[in-house]
């Protein structure tokens, strides 16, 4: 299986080398975007700032910097059941290049991620070629990463991760109002995977609950397929509307569904105005379970509800308002809100902050609303 | 067999690149194609947050519009 994967990742590669006759490609623009985020939801609350800024150096090279901040509290159910709140603060730190040459360019980027428990770093490349008189685009990319993980409550636990991503992209020009979009991507994993704080929960008739917790146990590898098929339609009255499906399977046995539908709307001369819907389905991890017949039950455990059988929709709405300004070198401003509001439904994880005989808890489910602020310049 | 073939059905059909083909939408015709409301990436400083927002709360990952380190999600 292996063999088979490198040879289409290969052929692909050969094949972009030898493919000609493209037109000249364009570097992304020149802009800058400072966002405020937040998100609200199961007792969790995530925010703050990200400051994306690009910038264009000669006709031919493209550098941007993003810096971006999540600043965590924490209560989720897990917390509340297991351990106790608490805060943190995740830090990422991101730059890149892009190299345009006749129809090919090249990127290079570099990310570092840093919390008080965890740190990543990961360097990707990709290399992307216009062909077909501009009308097709084949994206190859490779990303790897590496992280260090630790534990706040043991300063001598010490575990590490490495990652793999292999990326493969294609966008077509079907209609001179249609666009399509393939991509798929593979990733490996391997390392010390699960959530150093998470545990199972078994039966355990000397407890007072009726059950007790251990530690999480997680496969030490873990690989991923995803392919994500895109369309674009261009409406006769100056909107837009796009569809978007991903089918998604891994070694752990989680298959997922992901659908979101979106509408354009441009609105006199300044505003725009986009409405979406987003639905996600999975399959539970063939070691998911969220009550264990008994301690050390199987070699691996997890009750990680993101690793369970569960849905979620949302329904989002985002408005940008162009106010015309251009002053000095600044060509144009935007300024947008957004708003996501999603609902989760689990199926096999149950809420244990409602007391019951074990197993029989209610479901849980959760409610979270996502909040995007952000000004763009173009320059 | 059928799968070792593939690779090279890919390159052949691939390498007639360096053929000429006439493009179907002429570049004239792509004014509507070049709108911004037709761009898969509008604005990438909230694809990238999105996309985490999602990753980090589902099993799903990969094949979406942008990528990342890290977790922040225990």
């Amino acid at each position: 299986m292996a063999a088979t994967r490198s040879g289409w990742r290969y052929g692909l590669l050969a094949a972009l080398l030898l493919a000609g006759g493209a037109d000249a490609a364009v570097l992304p623009e020149d802009r800058a975007d400072l966002l405020y985020h937040s998100y609200d939801g199961g007792g969790v609350e995530v925010s703050g700032p990200s400051l994306l800024v690009r910038k264009s150096l000669g006709d031919s090279v493209s550098v941007y910097g993003n810096h971006y901040v999540d600043t965590v509290s924490s209560a989720s159910i897990d917390v509340l059941t297991t351990a106790s709140p608490y805060a943190d603060e995740r830090t990422e730190q991101g730059a890149g290049v892009d190299y345009l040459r006749d129809g090919t360019t090249l990127s290079l980027a570099y990310t570092n991620s840093d919390e008080s428990d965890y740190k990543a770093d990961t360097v990707s490349f990709d290399i992307s070629q216009d062909m077909f008189g501009d009308l097709t685009t084949v994206t190859l990319g490779y990303s790897q990463g590496n992280d260090k993980i630790g534990k706040s409550n043991d300063p001598a636990f010490a575990a590490t991760a490495t990652r793999q991503h292999y990326r493969v992209g294609l966008s077509q020009v079907i209609s001179k109002n249609m666009l399509l979009a393939l991509n798929l991507e593979t990733i490996t994993d391997q390392g010390f995977l699960n959530n150093p704080y998470r545990s199972v929960r078994y039966l355990d008739p000397l407890s007072a609950l009726g059950y007790s917790y251990e530690p999480e146990i997680y496969p030490a590898t873990h690989t991923s397929d995803a392919v994500t098929l895109r369309a674009r339609y261009y409406l006769p009255y100056r909107a837009a509307v796009y569809g978007e499906y991903r089918r998604y399977g891994d070694t752990w046995g989680i298959d997922a569904n992901t659908w979101e539908i979106g509408y354009l709307h441009p609105w006199r001369e300044n505003w725009l105005l986009e409405f979406r819907l987003r639905q996600y389905s999975q399959e539970a991890a063939d070691f998911y379970s969220d009550l264990f017949p008994r301690q050390q039950a199987q070699n691996f455990l997890a009750r990680d509800k993101e690793l369970s059988t569960f849905s979620s929709r949302s329904l989002g709405v985002t408005v940008s308002y162009d106010p015309g300004l251009h002053w000095n070198f600044i060509e144009r401003t935007a300024f947008t809100l957004s708003l996501d509001h999603i609902q989760f439904n689990y199926e096999d994880f149950r809420d244990l902050t409602k007391a019951a005989t074990p197993g029989s808890e209610p479901l849980y489910e959760y409610t979270a609303n996502v909040l995007q602020l952000y000004v763009s310049l173009w320059y | 067999m059928r799968r070792a073939a593939t690779p090279l059905l890919i390159v052949a059909a691939l390498a007639l690149g360096g053929c000429a083909i006439e493009p179907w939408v002429a570049p004239y015709e792509r004014a509507n194609l070049s709108d911004p409301i037709m761009s898969f990436s509008r604005d990438p400083v909230s694809a990238s947050y999105m996309n985490h927002v999602h990753e980090v709360r589902e099993g799903a990952r990969g094949a979406g519009s942008a990528g990342g380190g890290g977790c922040g999600c225990n």
